[in-house]
């Protein structure tokens, strides 16, 4: 399990692992909404929790894909699933992988870019936590619809279709708890169950995605 | 402990291409699959290694006792061949991936990545993850596919090795690999007769 998370991240740091791209695309987001919306400091305050959820959001979608089509195009899947390791484990692992090389850049950066978006100073804290706690139920979610689509052609945009709705209420509750954060109210309830939405989907998704990578193997 | 299958259906596309198939593969020994294209070698072979369910019969091996050698070698381009090896030993729980790297002649390209190998030098890679897998059934789908003739010959001495150390091996394959001792299967006789269409197959309007 270790040898596949640390094979993982290897491919994700070489040439070509698409690192970064979530990282950059997140980056170009939150540059490019001040320019559209106008300087005003109140407007960007207000629209900033949504725009960087948002941004993170759309910023993991873009590598999903990638977590099971190239080891299924080399035939590396394959082989995993006839080794003695579960097919859950593998997808809980790939899953974990794809957010500490995702993911967790994200949750690093955004407080930066909270800055150019004009987040009240309250806010900041909530940020960094609700990403963290909503981030990897974004990589367990997308792993799985990533598994659905594993061997289709062009099979990214049917990706997004099918995960971006299952998305949405990680999306309401992490911009909740930084609204909510940033105004000075109590964000329990939010975050509560945005951490809910993510254990969950920690607990349950990997074995969905191991039979639906079953299926697509056939 | 043996491997047997017993009255065995496989479907390809939901359509059963195999019916009736019977094989016990016993430690030691090695069986040629030979079958025109097409006839469901790699349909058996992937049935047996458990990557699709079989329409009727049932197989008996040992737990985890089987490692599939598939048409792709399932090699990371951007890792070295000591670094791909290292990766399928760590998974299969074995150490020690030297004697493999040698056996298999890539103890020079140890430290080149895969994507500069050739077709050649990568299929003995992938060749040498049996060696670490340290599972006795070999299930080969055209082992020798891009293999020169001095490769051909070194595979099949670690196969011989193999099968005296009590492995056993199934092999689909089209050309002679010089190993007097194996059974020939012929998979005509079993082609299922009037193309049978299985039950369990998708409708995918969507896709």
């Amino acid at each position: 399990m270790i040898a596949l998370l640390i094979r993982d991240l290897r491919l994700a740091l070489r040439a070509g692992g698409g690192f970064g791209l979530g990282l950059a695309f997140f980056l170009l987001v939150a540059v490019l909404v001040p320019l559209g919306v106008g300087p005003e400091g109140t407007t960007l305050a207000k629209i900033a929790p949504g725009v960087l959820w948002v941004g993170a959001l759309l910023a993991c979608l873009l590598s999903l894909d990638r977590i099971f089509a190239l080891d299924f195009e080399d035939g590396t899947l394959d082989l995993l699933a006839t080794a003695p390791i579960p097919l859950e484990g593998v997808v809980a692992i790939k899953a974990f992988a794809h957010w500490l090389v995702t993911g967790l850049p994200l949750v690093l950066a955004a407080p930066v870019l909270g800055v150019l978006l004009h987040l009240p100073q309250a806010g900041y804290g909530w940020l960094v936590l609700s990403l963290l706690l909503g981030t990897p139920g974004l990589s367990a979610i997308g792993a799985f619809g990533a598994a659905l689509t594993v061997g289709l052609k062009r099979g990214g945009l049917l990706l997004s279709l099918l995960v971006l709705p299952l998305y949405v209420p990680t999306l309401i509750f992490g911009a909740e708890v930084v609204k909510r954060g940033a105004a000075g109210m109590a964000v329990e309830v939010p975050l509560l169950l945005l951490a809910g939405i993510t254990l969950g989907a920690q607990a349950a998704l990997p074995f969905a995605s191991a039979l639906a990578l079953r299926i697509n193997l056939r | 402990m043996e491997f047997v299958i017993e009255d065995l259906a496989v479907a390809r596309g939901g359509v059963c291409v195999l019916e009736g198939v019977r094989l016990a593969l016993s430690p030691g020994q090695a069986v040629i699959l030979r079958g025109a294209n097409g006839i469901g070698k790699t349909t058996l072979l992937r049935t047996l290694a458990g990557l699709q369910p079989a329409l009727r019969g049932t197989i008996t091996a040992p737990p985890e006792s089987i490692a599939y050698g598939a048409h792709a070698d399932g090699l990371k381009s951007v890792l070295t061949v000591e670094e791909n090896l290292a990766f399928w030993a760590a998974i299969h729980g074995t150490s020690g991936i030297e004697p493999a790297l040698v056996r298999m002649n890539l103890a020079d390209l140890r430290d080149r990545r895969a994507a500069n190998l050739s077709a050649g030098q990568k299929r003995r890679l992938g060749l040498a993850r049996l060696l670490v897998s340290g599972r006795p059934y070999w299930l080969l789908d055209e082992p020798t596919v891009s293999l020169d003739t001095a490769s051909v010959a070194l595979f099949a001495d670690v196969l011989r090795d193999h099968l005296a150390a009590g492995g056993a091996a199934l092999i689909a394959t089209h050309i002679d690999l010089g190993l007097p001792e194996a059974r020939v299967l012929d998979l005509s006789p079993f082609k299922a007769r009037g193309g049978v269409i299985a039950s369990r197959g998708f409708d995918e309007a969507f896709l």
